[in-house]
C-alpha cells in the first residue's frame, strides 16, 4: 500500500528530456564561467560535471540513486513513497524563479539560471535523516544558501528566513490537506544563524545531475543537521522576517515537530523513538547521531539552548 | 452455491489465495528492487492481519445476511491466516528492529502507545489461535468458547488503533479499516437488538 518497488529508474526516466539537457548546459556553462574544468557542451547524455569537492563531505556510502529518486516525501504529488516519482513526471519546472525579500536593502527575483551563476557549484556528500526514522547519503550539488541570501543584503531586523514551496492544484491535484494531512503551500524557516551557516545548502542538483522532479526541482534546501522535512523543496520564495515564521508540519503537530528540528537521538518524536535509524540498504538499524554527525560543525548554533524544549 | 461451500476443493483454493500475499511479498523482497524492505515488510505484512480480520468478522454477517451457514466453514482458516500474519509482523519487528532484544521490546511496549496497542491486538490473538480447533469447542462448551472468542473484537480494534496511532499524517487508510471494523461490529449490535440472540449456535437446517 505504502511502500510498492521501485522500476529499474534511469536519470532519463525522472525527467523530460528537454528540460534536462537545457538545464545541463546552463550547469555546464556556470561552472565553466567560474573557472571550474569546463565539460564540452556535446558531452554525452551521462557526461559528469566537474565540480567543486567540499570539505563538508561525508565519505560513507552512498544510496543508490534509485533509491534516492524513488523513495520520497514529497506529499504534494502523493503521500506514498513511490508516488512522486510517477506523479512528479510532468513537473514543469522552466522557466523557474525564486523572489527573495522582506527585511533586506535589495529585494530580489532570480530566476534560476541567475541562481545557478552565482557561486561555483559543489558536491556535497551529506546524510540525510528523516524524521520517520530512515536515512541516506545523498551526493548533493549546490552552493551555501549564505551567497543566496547575503545577494539582498538583509537588515539588523531580519531574525529568520522564511521559504515557502510551489504549490498550484492544476499541477499538484493530489496536494490537498484530506490526503495529506498538512496544508500547503508548504512553508519552512530557519534562524538567520541557521541560514547563513555553510553547512545550509541551496541545492539545484545530484549525482552530477539537476535535481529530479520529486527530488524538489528545480531548487531546494538540504539542511543535513535538521530532519529532512526541514529541507524544503521546489522553493519559490524566500522572505527575511523578524519573528519565528510558521513551518508546515509544526502547524499540523505542533507537539511532533518543532521549529529546529535538530536530530538528536536523545529526544525523541513523541509516539516513537528517534534513538536509531535504518539506513536504506542495509537491514540492521544504527544508532543515530547528535545533529546527525554534524555537531562540530553544527552545535555552537545552540549553546545554551535546551534542545528538549526547543525540539 | 451451497455445492461449492461444501466441496473440499474449495478450502484448498482458499488456503492458497490466503498466501498469494505472502507470495508476492516473497517476489518483491526476492527482486532486491525495494528501497526500505523491512519497512516494506513490516507494513504489507501488518495490512493482511487487519484485511484478515475483518473477513473474519464478515462471515457471520454475510452467513445471515445470504443465508448460507456454510460460509461458517472458513471463518477459522481466515482467522489462523490472520493470526499467520500477525506471526510474521511480529517476527520482522523484534528481528530486524529490535535485534531479538527483549529489553528494547519491552521498552517500546511501554513507552510507545501505538506498540501498546498492536502488541494487545497480537496477544489477544494467541488463546483465539490456540483454541480455535472443534476439539476445544467441545472442551470449553460453546458457550463459552464463543465468549472467549469475542476477543476478536477486540484484537481488531487494537490493531486499528494501532494504525491510526503509526502514520505520520495521511490517516484515509486507517479510517477506512475502522469504518468497516465499525459495520461489522454495529452489524452484531443490531442484529442482538432486534432479534434476542441470533448469534446462538444453529443447527444447518434448511431454511
Amino acid at each position: 500500500m505504502i511502500i510498492r518497488k521501485l522500476s529499474g529508474l534511469r536519470y532519463s526516466d525522472v525527467t523530460p528530456k528537454e528540460t534536462y539537457l537545457n538545464r545541463r548546459r546552463f550547469l555546464a556553462t556556470g561552472a565553466a564561467a567560474l573557472g571550474a574544468l569546463a565539460i564540452p557542451p556535446h558531452a554525452g547524455a551521462e557526461g559528469k560535471l566537474s565540480l567543486v569537492k567540499s570539505p563538508f563531505s561525508t565519505t560513507e556510502k552512498q544510496t543508490p540513486l534509485e533509491i534516492i529518486a524513488g523513495y520520497n516525501n514529497f506529499y504534494e504529488f502523493g503521500t506514498a513513497k513511490d508516488e512522486p516519482s510517477k506523479n512528479a513526471r510532468n513537473f514543469k519546472t522552466s522557466p523557474w524563479s525564486v523572489s527573495i525579500e522582506g527585511l533586506v536593502a535589495k529585494p530580489k527575483t532570480l530566476d534560476l539560471d541567475a541562481i545557478m551563476k552565482l557561486a561555483p557549484l559543489e558536491e556535497r556528500i551529506y546524510r540525510h535523516r528523516c524524521v520517520e526514522g530512515w536515512s541516506i547519503v545523498v551526493p548533493w550539488i549546490g552552493f551555501s544558501l549564505s551567497t543566496l541570501l547575503k545577494q539582498v543584503e538583509p537588515t539588523d531586523k531580519a531574525k529568520f528566513v522564511a521559504f515557502q514551496s510551489y504549490h498550484d492544484t492544476k499541477q499538484m491535484p493530489l496536494a490537498t490537506s484530506f490526503r495529506a494531512g498538512i496544508q500547503f503551500p508548504y512553508v519552512e524557516g530557519l534562524r538567520i544563524d541557521e541560514a547563513m551557516h555553510p553547512l545550509a545548502l541551496l541545492c539545484v542538483g545530484l549525482y552530477g545531475e539537476i535535481l529530479p522532479n520529486q527530488n524538489g526541482a528545480p531548487v531546494r534546501l538540504v539542511l543535513p543537521w535538521k530532519y529532512g522535512f526541514k529541507s524544503i523543496k521546489s522553493i519559490v520564495k524566500i522572505k527575511f522576517v523578524d519573528k519565528m515564521p510558521p513551518t508546515t508540519w509544526n502547524m499540523f503537530i505542533p507537539n511532533e515537530y518543532g521549529f529546529y528540528s535538530n536530530v538528536n537521538p536523545e529526544v525523541d518524536h513523541p509516539r516513537w523513538s528517534q534513538a536509531t535509524e535504518r539506513r536504506l540498504g542495509e537491514i540492521a538499524r544504527r544508532k543515530t547521531l547528535k545533529f546527525n554527525g554534524y555537531e562540530e560543525q553544527v552545535a555552537s548554533l545552540y549553546n545554551g539552548m535546551d534542545l528538549r524544549k526547543n525540539y | 452455491m451451497k455445492r461449492l461451500l461444501l466441496s473440499r476443493w474449495t478450502k484448498v483454493v482458499v488456503f492458497l489465495l490466503c498466501l498469494v500475499p505472502l507470495a508476492d511479498l516473497g517476489w518483491q523482497v526476492y527482486k532486491g528492487t525495494l528501497a526500505n524492505p523491512v519497512e516494506y515488510i513490516t507494513h504489507t505484512t501488518g495490512d493482511w492481519i487487519i484485511r484478515f480480520l475483518l473477513i473474519t468478522l464478515s462471515i457471520t454477517p454475510l452467513r445471515m445476511v445470504l443465508n448460507q451457514p456454510q460460509l461458517t466453514r472458513f471463518r477459522r482458516m481466515f482467522g489462523l491466516f490472520a493470526f499467520f500474519y500477525g506471526l510474521l509482523h511480529f517476527t520482522t519487528w523484534f528481528w530486524l528492529d529490535k535485534a531479538l532484544d527483549f529489553q528494547e521490546m519491552g521498552k517500546d511496549v511501554l513507552k510507545r502507545p501505538f506498540i501498546t496497542a498492536g502488541m494487545t491486538g497480537l496477544a489477544l490473538m494467541i488463546p483465539l489461535a490456540i483454541t480455535s480447533t472443534a476439539g476445544w469447542v467441545r472442551r470449553l462448551g460453546f458457550n463459552r468458547w464463543q465468549a472467549l472468542h469475542r476477543l476478536v473484537y477486540v484484537s481488531a480494534t487494537a490493531g486499528v488503533i494501532h494504525y491510526y496511532w503509526l502514520v505520520k499524517s495521511d490517516i484515509r487508510l486507517p479510517l477506512m479499516y475502522a469504518a468497516i471494523l465499525a459495520v461489522l461490529l454495529g452489524y452484531r449490535v443490531v442484529a442482538r437488538l432486534r432479534k434476542g440472540s441470533p448469534l446462538a449456535p444453529r443447527v444447518e437446517a434448511a431454511r
